[in-house]
């Protein structure tokens, strides 16, 4: 199926590296994912401090998606009707497992709220939404493995039913000290045209 | 009383994951919410968690925590009265 929409921007983080439309922007071994994010996180200039308070995947959803949406300069005092619509495999499940053994003493049972409100994978979207004042749609899909048709077929029906102007979208899948995150902004503008094969290319860089 | 706000700064810091501020960065009368830290509310319910853990303290009516919690000095002052470990 062709698409009259284009993808004007897509961004990696995986292997501790971060790439925006192809070109490496930061590269540093780090011991663990946190550490990773933090350093990549610095050369960003976004000073943004309730960063450091998100969870693993929201920091990766984060940074994914704040390269992407910086280089739109948005105004940012003006509602941007941005959608969102991500997907992963493992869902929530990192921080899941660190409140469930917060949970599993009843002789030492703390809880941590703040670990706990980000036990579900669209906290992330929030996140990225309050950052940047988006009131637009939201989605999080869990698959098996990166789906660019499920992606492709939701964005268009966005697009085309005029419920967004532009769809930031893609994959944020961490576990553990495994993560990836693959962002593409979908909208009128851009070179690459907003297909498949494109998509999964894109993915595959 | 000095070694309680010193340890209450550096637990704060910690568990509120303030990345960039340091145990000087907070005077004892700073307020910990609004426009002093610009703690949120979930920083308040990781504050009630640390009153339990840390001090043996229950707050029961959570509506107790915004005088408890108005500063350091405050949040000191309670816990020198009312802990049990």
């Amino acid at each position: 199926m062709n698409s009259k929409y284009n993808i004007s921007s897509f961004c990696h983080i995986k292997n501790n590296r971060v790439s925006l439309n192809g070109s490496v922007i930061f590269n540093e071994e780090h011991p663990n994912f946190s550490d990773f994010i933090k350093a990549a996180y610095k050369t960003q200039n976004t000073k943004y401090p309730k960063f450091f308070k998100m969870d693993n995947l929201s920091k990766l959803a984060f940074l994914a998606a704040d390269i992407l949406l910086k280089k739109e300069q948005l105004d940012i005092e003006k509602e941007n009707n941005i959608a969102l619509v991500f997907s992963n495999k493992a869902s929530s499940l990192d921080t899941d497992i660190i409140h469930q053994k917060a949970i599993q003493d009843k002789d030492n049972y703390f809880p941590s709220p703040a670990v706990f409100v980000y036990t579900l994978p669209n906290i992330c979207l929030g996140e990225i939404s309050i950052k940047y004042k988006l009131y637009s749609e939201n989605s999080f899909f869990i698959f098996e493995r990166f789906n660019a048709e499920h992606l492709m077929s939701y964005t268009n029906s966005l697009l085309e039913t005029n419920k967004a102007k532009s769809v930031l979208c893609g994959w944020v899948e961490l576990e553990g000290e495994n993560y990836e995150a693959f962002l593409y902004l979908v909208s009128n503008e851009g070179e690459i045209k907003h297909n498949k094969q494109n998509i999964i290319t894109l993915y595959n860089t | 009383m000095e070694a309680l706000k010193q340890e209450l700064k550096e637990n704060i810091i910690e568990q509120l994951n303030l990345e960039d501020m340091s145990v000087e960065d907070i005077a004892n009368d700073d307020l910990l919410f609004g426009d002093g830290l610009a703690l949120d509310s979930i920083d308040a319910l990781e504050l009630i968690v640390m009153l339990d853990k840390n001090y043996g303290i229950k707050l029961t009516d959570p509506k107790e925590g915004r005088a408890i919690f108005e500063t350091i000095n405050t949040m000191a002052a309670y816990i020198t009265e009312h802990r049990s470990k």
